[in-house]
């Protein structure tokens, strides 16, 4: 009888082993939809996906209460730092990549901007379209709150790690932005690209002549060695039908050379 | 029995009493410890410092002068009193940088001590001045924050006041048709309709701000930017109608009839009757509807967050964007690491907050009881 409970026991733990991602809401309807459908293909795992962001998902790896961080930049010098000095080596891998767009009003005559066009813009040194060869009409820079991954990468990638300009109007998510770009003539404002709609413009950035992309890496931390579960679902996530799903919502799918 | 019964109510009036009480003696005593720290911090990020060479002859740096070095907006020593020497500036990349005379860098303290011939520049911990008196607020600017809540005092004010000067007007216009001169058929259908208002969530209200108002500011006023303290005000006005009608117009029920009849047998008009005689009866319940509407609008966090554009710059006009102090709590807080810098600031914010309500409410009493004397 013993023997028994046990048994079931195990079979029970087995079936429910719940493993957990938590982490950058930037993140999270990927690894969700990922998710859904890696559960689907391997029954008897349990995932569950929360956000919080990218700060919380990497301290909870630390405290060890998550299996999956989910992350939209890489770790800080703090961060790496303490999973050191716990004796914890930790895994780094990108699952997909993440374009950020320049958007502006429909009716903007302006269709590309440089680097650096773009930077003083946002710090406030260009402040009429005319400048750029566009209309005359004031420029109306929209970021996000500081609380947003999107805000610190832009600032990071573009803007060099300068601050943005005091009057710029700030808002509490990518849905009011897109919205008030959307009614304001002399708009500009930087979404991610699964949120670009027929309602906004989005402008080409260059530096040099080139392109100049401003894309983030979506990252999955775990430790390392990583339990068979783990590396499991972040297979799935890298293979071709897990990539197909980044691909559908919009995301940019990793090549595989990078990974390898 | 009947004893029992008696003293059972009396204890639990006491005691539910005493628990709310003490639950808002907690929140004040928490808001308090949290915030208070924040003087005692460093102004420069915890764990780092920023240092120059041995030999420059700068030796203190204001945080503003700080932003400005790392924004690139001052680019030569010779700006900050030091020798006419172009700046160049290392921020942290895990990577100990070669210093020259020129250089600023920021770098984790634990490293100060093996570079040679560098010298930590002081700048001293966050001063009241600088965080009551400051016009910026860059509070994840690296390397020094800037804490300046002048822009966003000055942006609660103007919408609340602007809120409530729109409010004021309508919700007693409303309150006294109500009270006094609607037909009930009419007054049943406008109380709950009034009421109803109060139970929109303020998403709702935000979100129909940015969808149908902004705009319609924007095309009307030919402004370049639709989100404004105007906006916010216009939305807050709404909000804060049914607050202003219900208590002005209760406080309005309360005018004996006899007095009210008295005033019309000496043969003044119905008008006469309404601004000589009731209102001035109950003007201390009037007064308390404008404070309760005034504190709706003071502390209202959604829909400001979603029509007023949020940038924290001292608004000169009420057609440019503000940032309200709840607005920028509740925007910050949840990634504001818990019991730092950043975090205490924003507790302070609500300290602040506390302290106009708290002038408000304060106020409101003094007048009241003036008024009460001059009855007597």
């Amino acid at each position: 009888m013993k023997k028994m409970v046990v048994l079931l026991f195990v079979v029970i733990a087995s079936h429910l082993y719940a493993q957990k991602i938590k982490g950058s809401d930037t993140v999270l309807p990927l690894a969700q939809k990922e998710a859904e459908i890696y559960m689907q293909v391997s029954p008897g795992i349990l995932t569950t996906v929360t956000g919080g962001g990218s700060g919380v998902g990497i301290l909870s790896l630390l405290e060890g209460t998550t299996d999956i961080a989910m992350s939209s930049r890489s770790l800080k010098y703090e961060e790496r730092l303490r999973f050191k000095e716990l004796g914890r080596e930790v895994m780094e891998t990108v699952i997909a990549f993440d374009a950020l767009c320049v958007i502006v009003h429909p009716s903007n005559r302006v269709t590309a901007l440089t680097r650096q066009q773009l930077e003083d813009i946002f710090r406030g040194k260009i402040t009429r379209w005319s400048q750029v060869g566009g209309e005359n009409i004031p420029v109306v820079v929209y970021v996000r709150e500081t609380s947003s991954g999107t805000y610190e990468f832009f600032k990071e990638t573009v803007l060099k790690y300068k601050n943005y300009m005091a009057g710029a109007l700030s808002m509490p998510a990518t849905g009011t932005v897109i919205q008030s770009v959307s009614q304001t003539r002399g708009a500009i404002g930087y979404v991610g690209f699964p949120y670009v709609n027929d309602k906004v413009k989005t402008l080409k950035i260059t530096q040099n002549g080139k392109e100049y992309p401003v894309v983030r890496p979506l990252l999955l931390y775990y430790l390392r060695p990583a339990v068979s579960e783990v590396q499991s679902f972040v297979d799935f996530v890298l293979s071709d039908s897990g990539q197909q799903i980044a691909r559908e919502m919009g995301y940019i799918e990793v090549q595989h050379e990078e990974n390898r | 029995m009947k004893k029992i019964v008696e003293l059972c109510v009396r204890n639990v009036l006491f005691v539910s009493a005493a628990v709310t009480t003490l639950a808002i003696v907690l929140i004040v005593i928490f808001l308090f410890r949290q915030g208070v720290g924040l003087f005692a911090r460093p102004a420069v990020e915890e764990g780092f410092s920023l240092v120059v060479s041995a030999g420059n002859p700068v030796k203190k740096l204001t945080p503003q002068q700080v932003k400005l070095i790392f924004d690139g907006d001052v680019d030569n020593w010779s700006f900050l009193g030091g020798s006419h020497e172009p700046i160049e500036i290392y921020r942290w990349n895990e990577e100990i940088p070669v210093m020259n005379e020129r250089s600023i860098a920021f770098i984790p303290t634990q490293y100060v001590s093996s570079l040679p011939g560098v010298r930590t520049v002081d700048m001293g911990r966050i001063s009241p001045g600088d965080y009551f008196g400051g016009r910026e607020w860059f509070p994840t600017s690296q390397p020094v924050p800037l804490f300046g809540v002048l822009p966003l005092l000055a942006g609660t004010l103007w919408v609340s006041l602007a809120a409530i000067l729109f409010a004021l007007p309508f919700g007693l216009a409303i309150a006294i048709y109500m009270a006094e001169l609607a037909p009930k058929r009419i007054h049943g259908i406008l109380k709950p309709v009034i009421e109803l208002l109060a139970g929109i969530p303020s998403v709702v209200y935000g979100f129909f701000g940015l969808v149908v108002l902004v705009p319609l500011i924007q095309k009307s006023m030919n402004l370049p930017v639709g989100e404004t303290a105007f906006a916010g005000a216009v939305v807050l006005a709404i909000m804060a109608l049914p607050t202003i009608v219900t208590v002005a117009a209760d406080a309005l029920r309360t005018v004996p009839k006899a007095a009210r009849e008295a005033s019309l047998a000496l043969g003044a008009s119905q008008m006469q009757t309404i601004f000589r005689v009731t209102i001035p009866y109950c003007a201390s319940g009037i007064l308390a509807a404008v404070v309760l509407g005034i504190g709706r609008a003071v502390g209202e966090t959604m829909a400001v967050l979603m029509v007023t554009g949020n940038a924290a710059i001292i608004p000169d006009s009420l057609f440019k964007p503000v940032r309200t102090i709840p607005a920028t709590i509740a925007a910050e807080l949840g990634e504001a690491p818990a019991g730092g810098a950043h975090y205490q600031a924003l507790f302070m914010l609500g300290i602040i907050l506390f302290f106009i309500t708290l002038l408000i409410s304060i106020s409101v009493e003094i007048m009241s009881s003036r008024k009460r004397r001059q009855e007597i």
